[in-house]
């Protein structure tokens, strides 16, 4: 995994509630068996006027010039500020890996829906998460002034704005551990291989029918 | 010292380890795999040349892809085909087992799961799949994960989690005649709202909910995503013990009388406190109808379409009228005078036998009404569809007009060819009304299966009660 330290970059407003997974990534991109490539489909049914299909070449499509990402001024962002309950519903990791394939690498929020809020640790998508007036008023902040950028220190875990402004937030010091480094799960617990069958060992002898599995 | 929580007891079962931030390791006792979310967390294993932990705790079957017409030439759609056989393929490298396409136990993941026996009380229960938290139905811990996790999962058994919050929703006293499980958590969804239960478990308790039978409470459970929290689930009672007895994978002889005595246990304590508690009044609530984008914008029959003028929030009424655009719906319509283009009867939420029973009871004698392009029903499993045709269920929607299809997710999040096209309207016994859900522009009403039946007969939304009456007067 890419490790996040520090992000400056420029910020688009999706300004909407309960932004679901569903929306992020439609359905038929799922198909895929691939971790990669999602990204010109981020948003597809919002950000293309015509319906897409896997294997189409997605250059060649009616963008909806209404649509947010759609417009100049936010080409190239990599900080997406949303409303509340973001990444609610579906579990499909797919919805971060079109996130990050498309360039985003933090996603601020008043809130995020518990799955995509994981999903988004493991794959370098920094979730952040803020009071409701301060996205309020970043969401003022960026529609008002064009190639507005914050910066994001993962380390002293601030924002900081246009203005020199310093925006605290909060992070699990464990995901923050393995974010800054860049660390695969899976290792780190691999490192605890005795302590999981010790805890098997023991739990056979409590409670054998767990172990009566699939033949 | 407080008691615990039923939540509190199935995770200190579970934690292997804990860091000083709380992050803890938790042991996973039970793993369904399904094709959408797990080609990517193979391909992982392979890449970094490691094995499954214990290839005995996994279950996986195709559903999401899968055709729900005849099956006999294979998968029409070549990536879905692609999709499928990649799930195949992975289950015989890695020594899986698989209920694959023509086995007559396949069907949705959460349908086979409790219908095996493979899902039992007590267990730690994930699949990369949010609605995962139906099995809680069965005092377990069950939740979604993604494709990350999944591989975690099937590397390590464990998964790197924090505890989350203990909410309960307590439904007193009873619910009335013809009221049915999806009702009530529609009902709470409505209440609490769509991230009302973020960052819980949520243990749905009373009397309603301990009236319902394992596949109401199942109905309940697994929209507890659609509440925000990644877990639902209900203590365990004899209900739950009686609908366990004897499936395949549940412990048999000596084993099973020690499983019973600690699966007593699985209830919350009296003296248990929740960080959060939400009653609500079973009697008040009706059949429900949701008329919005989101499962919270939900009215009962005999409602109006809400008016975002009347929201105070700005947020709040912006999504409405973006729902109301999408919807293609006017403020202040009865919902009753909303005519349906196709009707769903499936999904994880509403495919078990009892769901195809009260379907059935109100199709019974009566024709689809003509407006109706297209009714379908979508048993859960092989099994199921088995069970309803010996009950002769299938008879009754078929001579009503209906189309009885071939297990699978079908068109609650329209993977394969079941799904809408731009501007249909359709009445679904699935769990999410988001947009595209169902097809690229397509209206999803979320309701219980009687009343998606008597959607289906009207040809727009009626209380599904007045049928009930006319048959039995």
């Amino acid at each position: 995994m890419k490790p996040f330290k520090r992000v400056e970059g420029l910020v688009v407003p999706l300004d909407r509630p309960n932004v679901d997974t569903d929306a992020i990534i439609p359905k038929q991109y799922l198909k895929s068996v691939k971790r990669t490539g999602f990204g010109p489909n981020l948003f597809d049914d919002w950000r293309y006027l015509d319906p897409g299909e896997p294997g189409m070449d997605h250059s060649k499509r009616r963008p909806n010039p209404d649509f947010v990402l759609n417009q100049p001024r936010y080409q190239g962002a990599e900080i997406l500020l949303a409303r509340e309950n973001f990444g609610c519903g579906s579990s499909r990791e797919h919805a971060v890996w079109a996130l990050t394939d498309y360039g985003i690498r933090s996603v601020i929020a008043p809130s995020f829906a518990d799955i995509f809020y994981n999903n988004s640790f493991k794959n370098g998508l920094l979730p952040i998460v803020l009071d409701e007036q301060t996205v309020d008023r970043l969401f003022r902040e960026v529609e008002a002034n064009e190639g507005y950028r914050l910066t994001i220190d993962l380390e002293a875990q601030t924002l900081t704005t246009p203005s020199g402004e310093v925006i605290p937030f909060e992070v699990d010091a464990f995901r923050r551990y393995c974010l800054l480094n860049g660390l695969d799960d899976i290792g780190l617990t691999l490192q605890h291989a005795d302590e999981i069958r010790a805890y098997e060992a023991r739990r056979r002898q409590e409670a054998p029918w767990l172990f009566e599995g699939v033949e | 010292m407080s008691g615990k929580t039923l939540y509190d007891k199935l995770w200190d079962e579970h934690v292997v380890r804990t860091e000083e931030d709380g992050t803890a390791l938790l042991y996973i006792d039970r793993h369904l795999v399904h094709e959408v979310t797990s080609p990517q967390a193979f391909e992982g294993l392979r890449l970094a040349g490691r094995k499954p932990w214990r290839t005995d705790a996994v279950l996986a079957v195709p559903d999401h892809n899968v055709p729900t017409t005849d099956r006999s030439q294979g998968i029409q759609d070549p990536v879905s085909r692609i999709q499928v056989e990649t799930l195949d393929r992975n289950c015989r490298e890695f020594g899986i087992t698989e209920f694959p396409m023509n086995d007559i136990r396949q069907g949705i993941v959460h349908v086979i799961g409790p219908e095996e026996g493979f899902t039992l009380p007590g267990m730690t229960v994930v699949c990369g799949d949010s609605h995962t938290s139906t099995h809680g139905a069965f005092g377990a811990l069950a939740f979604g994960i993604g494709t990350s996790e999944v591989e975690h999962v099937l590397a390590t058994q464990c998964l790197i989690q924090k505890k989350m919050k203990n909410m309960r929703v307590t439904v007193r006293g009873q619910v009335g005649p013809g009221v049915t499980a999806k009702d009530i958590v529609l009902a709470i969804i409505g209440e609490i709202g769509t991230a009302g239960g973020t960052g819980h478990a949520i243990e749905f308790a009373g009397e309603a909910i301990r009236a319902l039978s394992m596949e109401g409470r199942m109905t309940v459970c697994n929209m507890a995503i659609e509440a925000g929290a990644r877990a639902g689930m209900i203590a365990v009672d004899d209900t739950t013990i009686d609908y366990v007895h004897g499936r395949p994978w549940a412990p048999k002889g000596e084993l099973w009388e020690r499983a019973v005595a600690h699966w007593k246990t699985l209830h919350s304590d009296p003296d248990a406190v929740f960080d959060t508690e939400v009653v609500i009044e079973a009697a008040d609530i009706r059949p429900q109808v949701t008329w919005g984008t989101s499962p919270e914008m939900v009215i009962p029959i005999d409602g109006r379409i809400p008016d975002p003028a009347d929201e105070s929030d700005a947020v709040k009424a912006d999504g409405m009228r973006k729902a109301l655009e999408y919807m293609g719906l006017e403020p202040g319509t009865p919902i009753s005078e909303v005519a349906v283009d196709k009707v769903f009867i499936g999904s994880c939420t509403n495919s078990r036998i009892e769901d195809l029973r009260a379907a059935a009871a109100v199709v019974k004698g009566r024709k689809v009404a003509p407006g109706v392009k297209l009714a379908m029903v979508v048993p859960g499993s092989g099994l199921v569809k088995q069970q309803a045709e010996e009950e002769g269920l299938h008879e009754i929607f078929l001579e009503a007009g209906f189309e009885w299809r071939e297990p699978g997710c079908s068109m609650c999040l329209a993977m394969n060819a079941d799904r809408l096209e731009p501007g249909e309207r359709c009445a679904s016994t699935s769990n999410r009304n988001f947009e595209g859900r169902q097809g690229q522009g397509g209206r999803t009403h979320l309701v219980s299966p009687a009343m998606a039946a008597a959607a289906a007969i009207a040809g727009h939304f009626v209380d599904a009660r007045e049928f009930a009456e006319e048959a039995a007067a």
